[in-house]
């Protein structure tokens, strides 16, 4: 069980923390944010096991935070 | 009960502003220098030489002091703030126009002093910032800006091998050559990054880290196309691995 805190309005759409991710708990969100990027969103269906991985790659730093 | 397993680095400042490209490297190397001065206590004592290049933005993120320097100058500014603070963690974050082309001059006599700072820098085989001229480190066929057809070994010479080059000078202490194209890599790559500030710490001369890095825009591919061409083609002529390690040895 993990989860992460993710800053929206820091994500360029990259889209790297979706590869990294093991349980693919990333996707693109469908309302664009401050920047006017698509960020990613935390597909709540799916189970986070909070790894950090996706923060670890984020070029961005909108990984703020990872608890598990 | 929750855990915290990862937060941001307290090097990178609260109200950050991050302006590189989507998907480019350099976040992820910032982040790297970052937390390895986390790890070893020095942001209050560190002294960060920011370049000229996309790393030109350092004092936008860095928690520590920055220099700004000339362009290709950084270890010539970093050699000054070293030798009149000596106490103090000096770093310097250079792109490879500036560090192996412009700057090669003061990267190599810096080195060959030994003069005991840290050096990191982002190879991306190209000029970033100024539009996607051909750089030092510019892969031969590559297509870019200032070399329409591709690198012409006739006309515009090689690509600087620039971790073979700098190994063999006397003053370095820590010589590597890393990607971030993977968590893995990222990891080794902080665990290089940690070396190089060592090597400082403990007085035995210059620590270097060139990082192969992407730059989407100019090479006109997502990120994740630009990591592929990281593995497949950067990595055939520029060999990751470790290619001077005193520092292991001197444990």
């Amino acid at each position: 069980m993990g989860r992460i805190v993710l800053n929206r309005d820091r994500c360029k759409a990259c889209y790297l923390c979706m590869d990294a991710c093991p349980n693919k708990v990333l996707e693109a969100d469908t309302t664009v944010n401050a920047l006017g990027y698509y960020p990613v969103k935390v597909n709540s269906e799916k189970q986070c096991v909070g790894c950090a991985m996706c923060a670890k790659v984020c070029p961005d730093i909108a990984i703020e935070k990872v608890y598990r | 009960m929750e855990q915290l397993v990862y937060s941001k680095p307290e090097s990178i400042k609260d109200d950050f502003k991050i302006s590189f490209c989507p998907g480019c490297d350099h976040g992820i190397a910032a982040k790297l220098v970052a937390e390895v001065l986390d790890e070893l206590n020095v942001r209050e004592k560190t002294i960060g030489i920011a370049s000229v290049g996309c790393s030109v933005f350092s004092y936008d993120f860095f928690n520590v002091d920055i220099v700004e320097s000339p362009h290709g100058r950084s270890l010539a500014v970093a050699t000054g703030v070293k030798r009149s603070k000596p106490d103090k963690v000096v770093f310097t974050y250079q792109g490879d126009g500036d560090l192996a082309s412009i700057g090669i001059g003061e990267t190599i006599h810096s080195m060959t002093r030994g003069e005991k700072v840290t050096a990191i820098c982002i190879n991306n085989t190209t000029y970033g910032m100024t539009g996607g001229q051909a750089g030092p480190t510019t892969l031969l066929g590559q297509i870019t800006t200032t070399t329409t057809k591709g690198r012409d070994p006739e006309i515009a010479g090689y690509p600087i091998k620039i971790c073979e080059l700098l190994k063999e000078l006397e003053g370095t202490a820590f010589v590597a050559r890393v990607s971030v194209d993977t968590p893995a890599a990222i990891m080794n790559a902080k665990k290089c990054i940690k070396k190089a500030f060592e090597a400082q710490l403990k007085g035995l001369g210059t620590g270097f880290v060139e990082i192969l890095a992407t730059c989407p825009t100019n090479w006109k591919m997502t990120p994740q196309e630009a990591h592929e061409r990281v593995r497949n083609e950067m990595a055939q002529v520029f060999k990751p691995g470790i290619y001077k390690d005193k520092v292991s040895e001197a444990e």
